[in-house]
């Protein structure tokens, strides 16, 4: 009744082909925005923001970035965890050698950095593809993160191997460190995600977008159509180390504040993502949003209800926790392949022809 | 979004909780993942004294003790999160039994205002309280131990470790990594050759590592181990036929569970410690009487009197002594965090008060003031026992080499203060 395109005229080609052309999702679009950005910042505080928030967010630029090499171009990538561990310590190298510039400057170089670092590693893409690739693209994984105990320039040579991010401000209010406010690390870090997801929403419908999806879908036949595959699997590699450089950044700085690179951006991070693409749903940028919700949320709400409502043994369930979390992944991929977001699209349709289906 | 809304209302659930007329110790216990072997014994031993307290004296000066627990699982984030999560609850001092999130609470508890206690981990030049306001590392810290390590090593080589060959098993993480600096200026002073081999985490693969010590023969071994590394350690070790009386733990891997998988082979094992082993004293009756019997003890009950869960009664106990010390400053039976510093910077420990405490001779004395949150660094060898299933201390409480260690935390402390802006003062 509401959620339909019939009385929703385009009078220019911008407004027809834009991302949200019904105007019920258009306007719940704004909503959400309008309270993320202005409604949230005033209700938060510590708690809501290091424990749901801020993971939150950062993960969901790290779902988008991978859910661009994986969900898009379909090259499937173990090494998320050691591209965070690059934003991570780029940033950290940056924040200490440029005490002046500006965080944005600063995520943004160290983004950069995670892409060009990235472009390396894709370079085995080319040659490799499936199964094979995960393995090429895991010893990335192992090899960012052993470089990083390893060498201590990245470390900035301190006694115990950890990175830790000094104060900096932003317009004036701290965004690093200890003396945060929680609406400034929130706001800062949605700015980011805001950002991210416009872009790879409109790169992902462009003509680069295009040409990854053909190149997941059949690659000869994408070559034989003309899609150059090494611009297109390299530039996928490009963007989505670009995103989720830019999330490791953040997680380091504005997130945790201090890292050790074996424990944070181990494998398990990188499982992490990519578990969070599959449920929310590859190819998709609502998926990426989606799964990271998912499992952010999930085990601090089966923490509040376990331990807090119940009282039950924190051990219990935190093995519960990861039985609940691995049935539902199995559930999911049963039941959905597709995510969180095939559910989405699926309950957008049905709400097209409410309340009056065939 | 609709899941966020439904967390929103469990979050406005939790945060209306109750008054704060108790007094409130967080205990970020991990009783899962690779750590739990060592984490459960400690969280118990913790949880129970306070049990104890509560159970038998009704709390800490008439206050009673609200323990919560929260699980870590010795993981970064989640340990974050719990800090989140109970400081809004009173919390008066957090002692999250891992250094990884030592460092990450250094700052942010700073802020806050709340006191962290760091016992025998953690960064070690919080020892230096004229720069970390509010960490304290009490009684020991890992730069004491890798020094009394070497002591032990110069007694039982009689007086000189030149030529010999030393080798550093480690956790490859902040933890395992803190005495590096100091081994290699203890390598300087007495002329013995070190060598490094990090195990990255969990530590479940170490077989390079302990073929590289096959290979070189190092006259000891020295381990920074922390859960089921200790166990494959001691267990790659026997199976190479290391001679056990020359490998010495750090506190962190001298429990029953890191050496009973080896069996008989473990027999010999040291590792230091910074308080008594065993259950032989007043207060275990106490426990087995108001808490265990109560069916009030903390996890399976199965861990009293070992060494870990001794420590984490011993961490239990000095938090209440420092409440009472906070109570008495002053004169109030409610705390504030910023109170309970107080105390923790004037506590001090004596024979009396422990045996007092039902602790006669279960660690050595001390007193923290602002210049020393560290304690006097001294720390015992223990042996096993495997026939006899014990550990028994072979030695007395031997204080580490002040001259090496005095310059490095003034060193360290003074690169903290630079870094983050604190004018060091008391």
């Amino acid at each position: 009744m509401f959620y339909r395109e019939a009385g929703d005229f385009s009078t220019s080609y911008p407004e027809d082909s834009q991302t949200f052309p019904i105007k019920f999702d258009r306007y719940r679009y704004y909503l959400v925005l309008f309270i993320a950005i202005v409604v949230i910042p005033f209700f938060i505080n510590d708690y809501w923001v290091n424990s749901l928030f801020l993971p939150f967010l950062i993960y969901a630029i790290a779902a988008i970035g991978l859910n661009i090499l994986v969900g898009y171009c379909g090259q499937v990538s173990l090494g998320t965890g050691g591209f965070m561990a690059v934003g991570a310590y780029a940033c950290y190298k940056l924040m200490t050698s440029f005490p002046d510039v500006s965080m944005v400057i600063l995520v943004l170089l160290s983004g950069l950095i995670t892409a060009l670092v990235g472009v390396i590693f894709g370079l085995p893409s080319l040659r490799i593809k499936g199964f094979y690739l995960a393995v090429a693209t895991l010893a990335a994984q192992f090899f960012l993160v052993w470089l990083f105990n390893r060498v201590p320039w990245f470390y900035n040579y301190s006694a115990s191997g950890q990175i830790s991010a000094p104060e900096r401000t932003f317009f004036g209010i701290e965004i690093t460190g200890p003396n945060t406010q929680a609406w400034a690390t929130y706001l800062f870090c949605l700015m980011f995600v805001i950002a991210s997801a416009y872009v790879a929403r409109n790169l992902t419908r462009g003509s680069m977008g295009r040409k990854w999806m053909a190149i997941r879908d059949m690659d000869i036949a994408a070559e034989i159509i003309g899609v150059n595959p090494l611009r297109a699997k390299l530039t996928a590699f490009a963007v989505s180390s670009f995103f989720i450089g830019i999330s490791g950044a953040l997680f380091f700085a504005i997130y945790l504040g201090a890292v050790e690179v074996g424990e944070v951006f181990g494998i398990q991070k990188s499982f992490l993502v990519l578990f969070m693409i599959i449920i929310g749903g590859l190819g998709s940028i609502f998926g990426s949003f989606a799964g990271a919700a998912f499992l952010v949320l999930l085990p601090v709400a089966l923490k509040i209800v376990g331990v807090d409502w119940l009282d039950w043994p924190t051990d219990i369930v935190a093995h519960l926790q990861l039985v609940i979390v691995g049935g539902l992944i199995i559930v999911f991929l049963i039941a959905e392949p597709h995510g969180l977001a095939q559910l989405w699209r699926v309950a957008k349709e049905k709400l097209r022809l409410w309340p009056f289906p065939h | 979004m609709k899941l966020k809304l439904t967390t929103l209302a469990l979050g406005a659930a939790l945060a209306a909780g109750p008054a704060m007329a108790e007094l409130v110790f967080p205990s970020l216990s991990y009783r899962t993942g690779p750590y739990a072997a060592n984490g459960i014994p400690f969280a118990d031993g913790y949880a129970d004294y306070f049990t104890l307290l509560n159970e038998r004296d009704g709390g800490i000066g008439g206050e009673p003790i609200r323990m919560i627990e929260c699980e870590t699982g010795y993981n970064t984030e989640k340990g974050v999160e719990c800090y989140e999560s109970t400081k809004g609850e009173g919390a008066l001092v957090y002692q999250p039994l891992s250094t990884g999130i030592t460092y990450q609470l250094i700052p942010k508890a700073t802020a806050d205002g709340i006191p962290v206690h760091s016992m025998g981990y953690g960064r070690t030049s919080a020892k230096d309280g004229s720069v970390f306001k509010n960490i304290f590392n009490y009684p020991a810290n890992y730069w004491d131990g890798a020094s009394v390590a070497i002591k032990h090593l110069l007694d039982i080589n009689g007086g000189s470790l030149e030529g010999k060959k030393i080798a550093l098993v480690y956790h490859n993480s902040a933890y395992g990594k803190e005495p590096i600096r100091t081994l290699e200026e203890l390598s300087k002073k007495h002329g013995f050759e070190l060598s490094l081999l990090p195990v990255d985490h969990p530590g479940q693969e170490q077989k390079s590592q302990w073929l590289q010590i096959r290979r070189e023969k190092p006259d000891n071994v020295i381990m920074y181990g922390w859960g089921v590394m200790n166990q494959v350690a001691i267990q790659e070790a026997a199976n190479i036929r290391y001679p056990m009386d020359q490998f010495i733990g750090i506190w962190w891997s001298g429990s029953e569970n890191d050496v009973r998988p080896a069996g008989d082979k473990a027999n010999g094992y040291k590792a230091l410690t910074f308080h008594n082993v065993g259950d032989d004293f007043p207060v275990f009756a106490d426990i087995k009487k108001f808490v265990v019997d109560a069916g009030k003890a903390a996890g399976a009950g199965d861990q009293i009197g070992t060494a870990l869960y001794n420590r984490g009664l011993y961490a239990a106990m000095l938090a209440a002594e420092a409440a009472k010390t906070a109570q008495k400053i002053h004169s109030t039976k409610a705390l504030t965090p910023a109170q309970m510093r107080d105390g923790m910077e004037a506590l001090e420990i004596t024979e009396a008060k422990m045996a007092g405490l039902g602790l006669p001779n279960f660690g050595p004395e001390f007193t923290v003031s602002c210049e020393n949150h560290g304690g006097n660094g001294l720390v015992a060898v223990s042996q096993w026992d495997a026939a006899a299933d014990s550990w028994s201390l072979i030695t007395e409480y031997v204080q580490s080499d002040q001259d090496v260690l005095k310059p490095l935390i003034a060193e360290d402390a003074a690169a903290f203060a630079a870094e983050s802006g604190i004018t060091p003062g008391c």
